[in-house]
């Protein structure tokens, strides 16, 4: 077993990987190096962005069944950072969006949010998750006690909310949005019947 | 020693045109002011006069031996815009074409071992002449020419393209359709085993891929079928071997890798409009004031953009070729029949 705070900065180091290989591919763009991104290269950037906060987004949600299942509780230790990733590839996803895609033109982007379901969905969706990363700290924790487990329960809201957001965008194949959409709902599932499931592992663990 | 003599049919020296007049000669007849007779005058907003260079992706000629000698004749179109064509390395590799993959870049990737050749098309309907014919047999009268068209996807971006093809007319002339024939009904190739995505169970649209045109439509100049892109055979993931171009309509409209066209009598139902009929409609016709559910089409980024500059443009109605088309629509609710 790896010792905490290097099992912490791998974790770390694998969470930067995907925003590494983009600044690459953006580096290699404006060298005139190997295209890698297309024809469309500011859409491609937003797409890779968003497919990455959602894989964040489960991975963050895995970790409790996974540490119940396996018993690996190390893992229990690089949740927040999960999920700060999460918030970091959602504002990096947004932002290109913003700065990229619309170039920052505030007029289309209320048009965009107000006429487009998938976009209304997403924004709402970040929105949500502005208050989760705000509060995830030591201090917040014991300042809400109680109240910060249930407001970080708003993550599975938000997991739905970005399952949505990918089947509005789907046009040709729902296989991605079906993906995800198995993903969360069964997480979201071992979440409500959480007790239920731990007594069960109880009997199997039992001795016979 | 070569010892050279003049015989009677010889011509003369003197008779041969010098070289430095042969190139001029444009020049010159731009110069007497004959340029727009002799060569003609633009048809399509935007369209080139006088001399044009056809555009070519500097590869060796591609496609059967009956195409390529075809191809040797090339000639340019009036129908042509001037607006810079987006480069071949684009064409080729940003794609919708869903049969093989969902992906822009998956077309390129996985349509490599698509074979198409040999190829049949089937004619059927309300036509006298009506069988199944081979492309050769189908492309062989028509004169090959190349169009550089504005092409506009429903998804709000767009790029130029130099198809090379002929006029859908010219062909559909061919099989005699008779007066029922109301419309026209294209079909693409179904065959999961070469186009590996139709057999997805994901899938959002139905295979085999279907669209239609109205007849008035498919009869008008500037419907197209198109067998190439850039002066040569088209590329697999392009919609090899024949594909439609209607340039005043949303992109998939353009029917790929066609096998059987139809003439019918009542309106044929659509892939996308039988997926999506509250997204897609049968005309689909480029129209800035009609939004999609999805995509504002006001505006479109004409392809290829960069990282910080998405070249946004105004969306023409009717992509910009309502001179030629607009009288189609006359009197009809666009914002209904959409």
């Amino acid at each position: 077993m790896l010792k905490l705070p290097v099992f912490k900065s791998l974790t770390f180091f694998l969470g930067l990987l995907p925003l590494g290989y983009s600044i690459y591919q953006v580096y290699q763009l404006q060298v005139g190096g190997v295209n890698v991104l297309g024809a469309d290269p500011a859409k491609a950037l937003v797409l890779l962005q968003g497919e990455w906060t959602i894989r964040f987004l489960i991975l963050t949600l895995l970790v409790t069944p996974l540490v119940r299942l396996t018993g690996w509780r190390q893992l229990q230790r690089v949740r927040r950072m999960l999920g700060l990733f999460t918030f970091a590839y959602a504002s990096i996803h947004l932002m290109a969006y913003l700065f990229l895609l619309l170039e920052f033109d505030f007029r289309n982007l209320w048009a965009d949010i107000l006429k487009r379901p998938y976009i209304t969905v997403g924004f709402a969706a970040y929105l949500l998750l502005v208050p989760l990363a705000i509060t995830s700290n030591g201090f917040a924790i014991r300042l809400l006690r109680k109240r910060w487990a249930i407001l970080h329960r708003l993550v599975y809201g938000i997991a739905l909310l970005a399952v949505v957001h990918v089947t509005w965008l789907a046009r040709s194949s729902y296989l991605e949005a079906t993906v995800y959409g198995v993903i969360v709902v069964l997480l979201l599932f071992s979440r409500v019947f959480k007790d239920k499931l731990a007594s069960f592992q109880g009997t199997l663990r039992r001795p016979v | 020693m070569l010892i050279k003599r003049t015989r009677a049919s010889d011509i003369p020296s003197s008779e041969i045109t010098s070289e430095t007049v042969f190139h001029e000669r444009r020049t010159i007849l731009k110069a007497m002011g004959l340029g727009a007779v002799a060569l003609g005058t633009p048809i399509v907003a935007g369209a080139t006069s006088g001399e044009r260079k056809l555009y070519t992706n500097e590869a060796p000629l591609s496609g059967p031996v009956w195409l390529q000698d075809k191809l040797k004749t090339l000639s340019p179109s009036l129908y042509s815009t001037t607006e810079a064509a987006t480069p071949f390395e684009y064409v080729s590799t940003y794609n919708n074409f869903y049969e093989f993959g969902t992906g822009k870049t998956d077309p390129a990737d996985n349509s490599q071992n698509f074979i198409t050749d040999p190829w049949v098309v089937e004619v059927a309907g309300e036509a006298e002449l009506t069988g199944k014919y081979n492309l050769e047999d189908i492309v062989n009268p028509h004169t090959l020419e190349e169009r550089v068209y504005r092409l506009r996807c429903v998804e709000a971006w767009s790029m130029v393209v130099p198809w090379v093809g002929f006029s859908l007319a010219d062909l559909l002339k061919r099989f005699k359709p008779n007066s029922n024939a109301k419309y026209v009904r294209f079909e693409t190739l179904h065959d999961p085993e070469q186009m590996p995505a139709q057999a997805s169970r994901f899938a959002a649209i139905n295979y085999p891929y279907v669209e239609g045109l109205r007849i008035d439509e498919a009869m008008n100049e500037l419907a197209f079928l198109s067998v190439g892109v850039y002066g040569n055979a088209m590329p697999n993931q392009n919609g090899a071997p024949i594909r439609l171009i209607v340039p005043w309509k949303y992109g998939f409209k353009s029917i790929k890798s066609i096998v059987k066209i139809e003439f019918t009598k009542r309106r044929p139902k659509t892939t996308w409009e039988m997926s999506n009929s509250r997204e897609y409609g049968f005309f689909a016709n480029v129209n800035p004031d009609v939004s999609h559910p999805r995509w504002s089409q006001a505006r479109e980024r004409r392809l290829p953009t960069s990282i910080f500059r998405q070249n946004y443009v105004d969306t023409l109605k009717f992509n910009g070729y309502g001179p030629q088309v607009a009288h189609l629509y006359q009197g009809m609710d666009l914002g209904r029949y959409f």
